[in-house]
């Protein structure tokens, strides 16, 4: 008795930290990556900021800088060094948060971006939200009813959302819903008549009027964001429910589905319960990816909704031809990315043994 | 018209020839091969309406002066502008009185142009760092695989927004932009393909005969790779042809006067409420094309799909 204790003593923490070990050499293998990714990431967006432009200080100042501007921008930007050098210098500055000053608000391009992105997100959430919510049921519902009508129409409306513009779903969406029927409201974040009444807590107006208790603003929000984000939720819809339709493709081929349904459980139990719960590790990923989409789609749909947000920014930039605000925003939005890839990646190893397991 | 072969009875000569259970030479099976994927590809009534569209696409580009008159496309008559749509104008004209028929018309050329030049540039790249990383493994792979990650760490449009950005706007740099961003997923597929062949007796046949591996990769398993990029490339055309009509509605792609569809929609915008022809026809022929391309590209990969099952 007294040996079998002693014996478990010993091995609890050998067990415990063999447990551990697993996930800890896979975290940090996949911190080093996320390391390796980010260092291409900037070399990426250092070769897109100074080494295509022919004249990287014009690419920045613009054409109407006097001389004595485009002397400091030269020395700031380190042109007069080896390229290597550059790079190095380039890379410091980066892990600074310094991405240079912005022409339009002539702010750093950092303060600008983060004042922009909550507008981004209070467009992304709701689309992520309709995309789940909706995507996962109709894929399922897709998946075992295959080659039925509701399977036809899930597909070919998720095909649809791959071949339509997003730009031109937003164009007609305005000029329908707001222009001809009047029941949205239409570009911009929110009426003039209720801009800057509420306090920012969070960057999101629906929140924010909420934690005010200003009910109208709220509305007014919900009135310009219902279709916006809408628009960008379709989008993922397609995506999450043609993944999600797949993957229950292949569980439902699986030999445990034919012998839970023999074995008398309700085929509702086996799909939702059974096989949904095999493929959520997956679709954590794909949800993931959806959410980077939604970053791609709020560039063209923040265009045509006049949406201030980041993607409005970037395309503004664009405008006037400032480099450092647009690399800027790819950086942030490419690190959103990586982040998000780690996140689910590690959200994978902890919920799937067997992705502990392998190698 | 008359749907399967087996449903009409007796074959006539050329199809009892082609759908032979025993063909006599390797060209008669080849060709009853490519047969029988038509087939089957041919009962399928939505791949068949892709493969419609991408046909009047790739027509409409090559008859365009044809179809279309260059003068009414390319000449602004400002008497005419923001006409409604009419028997002259059947949809209608737009800011500077061209006509946009005449001009979505022309708009196929610009649309084919750019995917054309993206799939050149896309597979041989895709290729040449796919095909050495899945072959040769190692080091060479996990750097090669690590520079792919890179490029597939960016969501697409804002990767080529950039490249174009710093590029300048121009069709030529929106090209350039979109490839780069494009290529990541055919170094996948051909790194994949060629991992499930390398170690197959075949190859290593070819090995002893004293062949490189330049010749081995080149002469085995590209053959072997170009299905399954050629899907892939018909799936991706679709995702080629909203980059490139994105980057043009953000001014980045084609430059005026170049009746590129995405710029047009983009130039309509400030016409919507009143004059929602400008802005809607050229987006509407963005959309039947990129359906079209998604539409066959789905055809073509069930064909496969049940080929290898």
């Amino acid at each position: 008795m007294s040996a079998t204790t002693a014996e478990s003593t010993i091995e609890a923490p050998s067990g415990w930290a063999r447990r551990i070990a697993g996930p800890v050499r896979h975290v940090l293998g996949l911190a080093g990556s996320v390391a390796l990714t980010f260092l291409g990431l900037t070399c990426v967006t250092f070769v897109i900021g100074r080494v295509i432009p022919i004249d990287p200080v014009t690419a920045i100042v613009g054409e109407k800088a006097s001389r004595t501007v485009y002397d400091r921008v030269f020395k700031e930007l380190y042109l007069d060094r080896p390229i290597y050098e550059q790079y190095w210098l380039y890379l410091r500055k980066m892990l600074h948060g310094d991405f240079g000053n912005s022409l339009l608000t002539a702010h750093p391009v950092l303060s600008d971006l983060l004042h922009f992105f909550p507008a981004t997100i209070e467009l992304a959430l709701p689309a992520l939200v309709i995309g789940v919510c909706l995507g996962i049921p109709l894929g399922v519902l897709a998946a075992t009813n295959r080659g039925r009508w509701p399977d036809q129409i899930v597909r070919f409306g998720s095909l649809l959302g791959y071949s339509i513009p997003v730009f031109w779903l937003g164009l007609v969406g305005l000029l329908i819903l707001y222009a001809k029927l009047g029941w949205v409201d239409g570009p911009g974040r929110i009426d003039d008549a209720f801009d800057d009444i509420v306090p920012t807590v969070t960057g999101l107006i629906t929140v924010d009027s909420l934690i005010a208790g200003e009910y109208e603003t709220f509305w007014n929000a919900v009135s310009h964001l219902i279709l916006p984000s809408s628009i960008l939720g379709y989008y993922s819809l397609a995506y999450v429910a043609r993944m999600t339709r797949s993957f229950m493709l292949s569980q439902l081929r699986q030999e445990y589905v034919l012998a839970t349904l023999a074995k008398g459980l309700s085929p509702f139990r086996v799909v939702w319960i059974h096989a949904l719960g095999n493929i959520w590790v997956q679709l954590v990923t794909v949800i993931a990816l959806t959410f980077g989409g939604l970053l791609e789609g709020a560039v063209l749909t923040e265009t045509v909704f006049a949406w201030p947000g980041l993607g409005l920014f970037m395309k503004n930039s664009l405008f006037v031809a400032d480099l450092n605000a647009v690399v800027g925003g790819t950086m942030l939005i490419g690190v959103i990315y990586i982040v998000l890839n780690m996140l689910s990646d590690v959200v994978y190893t902890m919920v799937d043994p067997r992705a502990r397991t392998r190698k | 018209m008359s749907g399967s072969p087996l449903r009409t009875g007796a074959p006539s000569g050329w199809r009892f020839w082609l759908l032979d259970p025993a063909p006599a030479s390797r060209g008669q099976a080849r060709l009853g091969r490519w047969y029988r994927a038509w087939l089957a590809f041919r009962r399928n009534g939505l791949a068949m309406t892709g493969l419609i569209i991408v046909a009047a696409l790739v027509l409409a580009a090559i008859f365009a002066p044809i179809l279309a008159d260059h003068e009414l496309a390319f000449h602004q008559v400002l008497e005419e502008r923001l006409q409604d749509l009419s028997w002259l104008h059947p949809f209608g004209t737009d800011e500077l009185g061209r006509d946009i028929y005449a001009r979505v018309i022309f708009g196929s050329r610009v649309t084919l142009t750019i995917v054309g030049l993206v799939s050149i540039i896309v597979v041989p790249v895709g290729l040449a760092i796919g095909l050495p990383s899945g072959y040769f493994g190692g080091w060479i792979d996990a750097v090669l695989m690590r520079i792919t990650d890179i490029f597939l760490a960016f969501p697409r449009l804002v990767l080529a927004l950039a490249f174009a950005a710093s590029l300048g706007p121009g069709i030529e740099n929106a090209v350039i932009a979109i490839s780069l961003t494009a290529w990541p997923p055919y170094a996948r597929l051909a790194r994949a393909e060629t991992i499930t062949r390398r170690n197959a007796e075949f190859i290593e046949a070819a090995q002893l005969q004293g062949a490189s591996s330049l010749r081995i990769l080149f002469t085995q398993i590209v053959p072997l790779c170009l299905p399954s990029v050629i899907i892939r490339l018909t799936l991706d055309m679709s995702g080629i042809i909203l980059t490139a009509a994105g980057l043009g509605f953000l001014g980045l792609g084609a430059q005026p006067p170049m009746p590129e569809w995405g710029a047009m929609v983009s130039t309509g915008r400030q016409f919507l409420i009143d004059q929602w022809w400008v802005a809607t026809i050229p987006g509407t022929a963005i959309f039947i094309v990129s359906l079209g391309f998604n539409l066959l590209g789905d055809g073509l990969r069930d064909v496969a799909d049940s080929r290898s099952a």
